[in-house]
């Protein structure tokens, strides 16, 4: 019955009281360092990209018979497919056949009907169950938009922050953001996981989810300038993520809960979103903490204080706020 | 807090209800035809399908377009005795080339041409070419609006003709699209291997007859004498057929073909039968070509070169040389569906097959209630009976978040499944936040009953800006992404605008009810 009446427990205790503001160069220090490797992985070995972004032909096919890969190589080379990659996957009769991008998407389309025509004569009665090509036009296209996407949501969501909050608060966020994001691509290099369109889908939703972990916190640094009118920013800041704190790991926790069965059952094409959004769930909620309220420590330190020790009333201050 | 009027309440429980109403098409086929019976869509990734990109071959368009030009000029000035030289087509500059014998016919030239140099189609449009040049050089330059205009009509015109082969093939359900500029979108459901559409619509199918050449032999090797093509023979490309490039009777002037067996030999042939000025043409040169070879071309490949052994007047022909039935038919649903005015090359292929799609479901329903339990167990351990509420809230979130994908027709694709999975477990979200305030309140000393007031009023707040930002980046990727990742973009978009309801409203009902029949000295938090 009390499973059902009263709660069983708290994620941390109720009243505390940690520093985390005593800690921010070491957050600030350790988040550079690891954004910084990963721009250095992204530059080398790079990202593994995704037949989206690169161009190429992926298909996948069942044999009746376990694939002679001997004879299937020799096959594709005969078809004019020598740098063909073949990889045994899933069940014992699957296989998966690569190709590097073409030249043009004729010579892709070309090579689709070369990859069937090899298979048919070593592995006749074979299934293709998934074929993807993508032109090398395509696929270049495809990732300007993507990025193109990436970059208008940052500042969409710095205009919103901007107008909701201070310019102070946006920046905070967005530079955290930007440093949320490269090392999620630092884990992407790192892992391996191929970086298509759906991972553009899941770093979007890991800059959404961040974001929306660190308004809250913001939200109550706010009400807090208000409500305390004469405390230090730096104790207040304290005081706005311990009070908070509750709610960020509940949140977080939920967000992890539900992703983390897609991650183990999902399947190929999408527990690599999955993993990266777990990722990213740790990322977004420690940085949140660690670098989004340091950032604002520091940018916020004498004129924040300074707007909300004026006597005015709120809305005046809101107006100006918005003015400024 | 706690006042809900009796319709407000109403309405609440009534919005669910239509949601549950709205989800249950779903669950079974549609009982009438009149019934508005609307269902999520699945993807094509999850119920297995292709999905092809088309680019159309605009450089072929302006090229056509200059070839043709090109022909007019000549019939122009040989018409009207202009003497010219060195009359060609500069691709490059999408222009005609032209050099006039003597300066002084310049301005009966530039007359001449006037079909080209005035606007064709009403006065409002643009002529197709400009005049420029000096002296004995004339040259026509095709002007971008026209081209833009030609090349979108093609695209339109491809568009009708690719939905007329694929409706032909009797693929149910297909869809055909313009994307962008110059291409053509292509969804066949339950086509996991599109090799044969792929064949059939990279057809440009412009048919032509031609007579034959007989006094040159085209597999010798000599040159192609002028006015003259060899071409291959379909079913024996090594062997090439001399033809007269001049067009005897266009494909165009079909208005009729079908498969058929020839009741002489047994094989397969397509039956033809052309509009009027199709029939008069085909017979004035049938019937001034007894005994001697005709060539039936498509796309530069001679698909058959009968003698004429007597004149055709009836409009009806025959086009033998298919191998098989499957050959035939296709044959007879491309000249039936007409030529595409440029080749379409496939830029982009997503196949997959029936079978790994029913994987990718059962492997997403699974994830799906697999997450669903967690959160609702985390919930309720975590929160007690506030917790439940959310968990109702939740549920009642799923629902309506289905119901509305399924009035709007979404598609359900792998990664939506995933979306709607992230929705689950950022709707508590606003319950949480809901609920830690509360509690701080009730720390703070406050009643039960104010507590729970200040609560829903603070969080509202933060609730707002929270799902605001994270709809902004949602829109973003609906509107810049593409395909499945649309059908992320889409399911979240539709989750965070239901959360709002039942997060906040729905939850703030159950609280209201439960605090007024329990009246409760201290809230279990």
């Amino acid at each position: 019955m009390r499973f059902f009446y009263k709660p069983l427990f708290r994620m941390v205790p109720d009243g505390t009281t940690i520093r985390f503001m005593n800690g921010r160069f070491a957050g600030l220090i350790v988040s550079a360092v690891l954004s910084l490797a990963s721009l250095g992985l992204f530059f080398y070995p790079g990202l593994r990209l995704g037949i989206d972004f690169k161009g190429g032909v992926v298909m996948e096919a069942r044999t009746p018979q376990p694939p002679d890969f001997a004879k299937l190589r020799a096959a594709l080379t005969a078809h004019a497919l020598p740098d063909a990659g073949l990889q045994s996957v899933g069940g014992h009769n699957q296989l998966m056949i690569r190709l590097e991008s073409r030249a043009n998407a004729a010579a892709t389309d070309q090579a689709v009907a070369r990859v069937h025509a090899a298979l048919d004569q070593v592995a006749p009665g074979n299934t293709v169950l998934s074929t993807s090509a993508v032109g090398a036009s395509v696929s270049a296209e495809l990732f300007r938009q993507g990025l193109l996407a990436l970059g208008l949501s940052l500042l969409m969501i710095l205009i919103y922050i901007w107008f909701r909050f201070e310019w102070q608060f946006a920046v905070g966020a967005v530079v955290t953001l930007i440093l949320d994001v490269t090392k999620t691509i630092g884990f992407l290099v790192i892992t391996r996981i191929q970086f298509d369109l759906v991972m553009v889908a899941a770093i979007l939703t890991i800059l959404g989810y961040s974001t929306n972990d660190k308004v809250v916190v913001y939200d109550r640094m706010r009400e807090n300038l208000r409500k305390y009118k004469t405390m230090p920013l730096r104790q207040l800041i304290d005081q706005s993520i311990n009070e908070t704190l509750n709610r960020t790991l509940g949140t977080s926790m939920t967000v992890f809960l539900a992703a983390l069965p897609l991650a183990i059952f999902g399947g190929s094409s999408i527990s690599g979103f999955a993993i990266v959004m777990l990722f990213g769930i740790v990322v977004g909620t420690s940085s949140s903490i660690f670098i989004a309220a340091p950032i604002l420590l520091l940018l916020g330190e004498h004129r924040l204080r300074r707007d909300t020790q004026a006597p005015k009333p709120e809305n005046a201050k809101k107006v100006q706020a918005r003015v400024r | 807090m706690l006042y809900f009027s009796r319709l407000k309440a109403a309405a609440i429980l009534g919005a669910c209800l239509l949601g549950a109403l709205l989800c249950l098409p779903n669950f079974w086929p549609a009982p009438n035809a009149w019934m508005p019976w609307r269902q999520i869509h699945l993807g094509l990734d999850l119920r297995g399908g292709s999905y092809l990109l088309m680019q159309v071959d605009m450089a072929a368009v302006a090229k056509e377009k200059l070839g043709s030009t090109v022909d007019q000029v000549r019939q122009d000035f040989r018409r009207t005795n202009i003497g010219y030289t060195r009359l060609s087509a500069d691709q490059a500059g999408n222009r005609v080339l032209v050099q006039l014998l003597d300066p002084g016919q310049r301005a009966a030239a530039i007359s001449a041409l006037s079909d080209l140099l005035t606007p064709s189609n009403g006065p409002a449009t643009l002529p197709d070419f400009d005049a420029s040049g000096d002296g004995t050089n004339l040259i026509l330059t095709l002007s971008q609006p026209a081209l833009a205009a030609r090349a979108s009509a093609a695209v339109t015109q491809s568009i009708e003709i690719v939905r007329r082969r694929i409706d032909s093939t009797g693929i149910v359900d297909p869809q055909i699209a313009r994307q962008g500029q110059d291409r053509i979108m292509v969804q066949l459901p339950g086509i996991s291997d599109p090799q044969r559409i792929k064949t059939l619509l990279g057809e440009t199918a412009h048919m032509t007859f031609h007579l034959v050449d007989e006094s040159v032999d085209a597999n010798a090797g000599g040159p192609v004498p002028i006015g003259d093509a060899f071409l291959p023979l379909q079913e024996n490309p090594a062997k090439k057929v001399a033809i007269q490039q001049s067009v005897m009777v266009d494909g165009a002037n079909l208005t009729n073909a079908q498969a058929g067996q020839d009741p002489q030999n047994g094989g397969w042939v397509v039956n033809i039968e052309f509009d009027s000025l199709g029939a008069r043409q085909f017979s004035d040169v049938t019937s001034a070509n007894v005994g001697h070879p005709f060539a039936i071309v498509l796309d530069n490949e001679v698909i058959s070169d009968p003698v004429i052994r007597e004149a055709i007047t009836g409009g009806r022909a025959q086009i033998s040389g298919s191998a098989n039935a499957q050959a035939a038919t296709d044959l007879a649903l491309l000249l039936r569906a007409g030529a595409l005015p440029a080749p379409l090359t496939v830029i982009e292929e997503q196949s997959v097959g029936p079978e790994l799609g029913a994987d990718s479901i059962r492997a997403g329903a699974y994830s799906l209630a697999v997450g669903f339990v967690l959160v609702i167990f985390f919930m309720a351990a975590f929160y007690g009976l506030f917790g439940w509420f959310a968990n109702i809230a939740l549920i009642a979130n799923l629902i309506m978040m289905m119901g509305i994908l399924s009035l709007i027709g979404a598609t359900l694709t792998l990664p939506g499944m995933a979306g709607i999975l992230l929705t689950l477990g950022m709707a508590v979200d606003a319950n949480i936040l809901i609920n830690e305030r509360v509690r701080e309140e009730v720390r703070n000393g406050r009643t039960p009953l104010a507590a729970l007031e200040a609560g829903y009023k603070r969080a509202y707040g933060t609730i707002i800006d929270s799902n605001v930002t994270a709809l902004l980046a949602h829109v973003m990727l609906f509107i810049f992404g593409s395909g499945p990742v649309r059908g992320f973009a889409v399911t979240i978009t539709v989750g965070i605008i239901t959360t709002l309801f039942t997060a906040t409203v729905l939850a703030r009902l159950l609280t209201s009810r439960w605090y007024i029949a329990r009246r409760p000295a201290a809230l279990p938090v």
